[in-house]
């Protein structure tokens, strides 16, 4: 398997300053996907913006996991909801 | 540039100790972080004044400093610029020590720092961020921005060029865009600080309204007039699509109000080359008007027959 759209996770950990632990409970919570190969974790490119987000949810305002995971979910509602208003409005357009 | 008092923008008091300044922080920040806002440019904003005030009074230099000027700031430079000609003047003497210019010190700041008040800058000395505290490396800024579309260049694929911050970006707008669509364009958002990842930039799709058509997802919607006899006796009629014009029969005896399907006529399906919606066309019947008497008593006899 390609590594090209792969980050070490401890690289990670460094270039953010986060224990490693951290990255591994969100991935325990089902929050981030890690990929391990020859024994090395690695995190996909793909999720580096979100992790990014929980990271900085975790530093700036002092949220643990459990509280991370309950946002994370309520903003994927919060995005769902507003894909549905738009398609709504969208809708609501033919009858102007 | 207007005067911002930070303790109001925090909600304490000039007394409040250094765990009030952090508890006012953290819950303001937990109310109006970009990342529980996402999309919500007040939000931001808001975001920034107090991340500009927790800045300030978590610092016991600068906030010395912004309680000493505080409404006053302006004549800080005045005093400054005291300060430093009765340095030089000691340095003519034959003063040589220290490297500094004197006054207030803020080397650590040294962060591009873009998302500072204008007060901010002028009284610390241009860019803020993070200070000699931490030297994390910080994602730069996301952009947001709109692009206004005709429903015509909608249904096409076609390049646009894009002036952003001074820089010219061209991409590719896949037919079918929906209006109020999001797309993200990686890494071309505002430039990461201490060699943190550019942010990005996100294009939102304005479709302006048709006069011809309506959307309905890939469907559009129109309504075509038909005279009275064609409707009655049936015929053939040209009618308009976004691609142009086709041929169509309408069936004799066809009611007003009646909808038909030009199957793939419709809207371009976002990024499934080659597949489209469908054009529903809803008849209008044009009642014939300024009849001749003539033309009236034929519409008698029909309507007594």
């Amino acid at each position: 398997m390609a590594t090209d759209n792969l980050t070490e996770a401890n690289e990670f950990c460094s270039y953010h300053q986060v224990e490693y632990t951290f990255v591994q409970t969100l991935a325990d919570a089902g929050l981030v996907e890690i990929t391990v190969l020859n024994q090395t974790s690695y995190i996909p490119g793909h999720q580096l913006p979100e992790l990014e987000r929980m990271i900085r949810l975790h530093q700036d305002l002092d949220i643990n996991v459990a509280g991370i995971e309950a946002i994370t979910h309520l903003l994927q509602r919060l995005h769902n909801t507003q894909q549905e208003l738009l398609t709504l409005k969208n809708r609501l357009r033919i009858y102007e | 540039m207007a005067f911002v008092d930070y303790y109001k923008v925090l909600g304490i008091d000039k007394t409040a100790s250094e765990k009030d300044i952090k508890n006012a922080y953290r819950k303001l920040a937990r109310k109006y972080h970009p990342d529980l806002n996402p999309n919500d440019q007040e939000a931001n904003k808001k975001f920034q004044e107090i991340n500009e005030a927790n800045e300030v009074l978590t610092d016991p230099e600068k906030r010395k400093k912004y309680d000493q000027y505080g409404e006053n700031w302006q004549h800080a430079e005045a005093y400054e610029q005291a300060r430093q000609q009765q340095q030089q003047g000691r340095a003519y003497s034959g003063y040589s020590g220290g490297g500094s210019d004197g006054g207030f010190n803020f080397e650590s700041f040294n962060n591009e720092g873009g998302d500072f008040s204008d007060f901010f800058q002028s009284m610390f000395g241009g860019a803020g961020g993070g200070g000699g505290r931490r030297q994390a490396r910080y994602r730069g800024q996301d952009f947001n921005a709109e692009l206004q579309l005709s429903l015509q260049d909608a249904a096409t694929t076609h390049k646009q060029t894009l002036t952003v911050n001074g820089k010219n970006i061209r991409i590719t707008i896949p037919a079918g865009v929906e209006n109020g669509q999001t797309i993200k364009i990686a890494s071309h958002g505002g430039a990461g600080v201490n060699n943190g990842p550019n942010g990005d930039l996100y294009i939102t799709f304005i479709i302006t309204d048709d006069p011809r058509f309506k959307r309905s997802g890939n469907d559009l919607l129109a309504t075509q007039k038909i005279d009275l006899y064609t409707a009655v006796l049936g015929g053939e009629i040209t009618v308009d699509t976004l691609t142009g014009q086709v041929k169509l029969n309408v069936k004799p005896e066809t009611q007003n109000g009646t909808k038909i399907k030009l199957k793939g006529k419709g809207f371009p399906v976002y990024k499934k080359e080659g597949e489209f919606g469908d054009l529903y066309l809803t008849y209008d019947v044009q009642i014939p008007t300024n009849l001749t008497e003539q033309q009236k008593e034929l519409f008698k006899q029909l309507a007594n027959s």
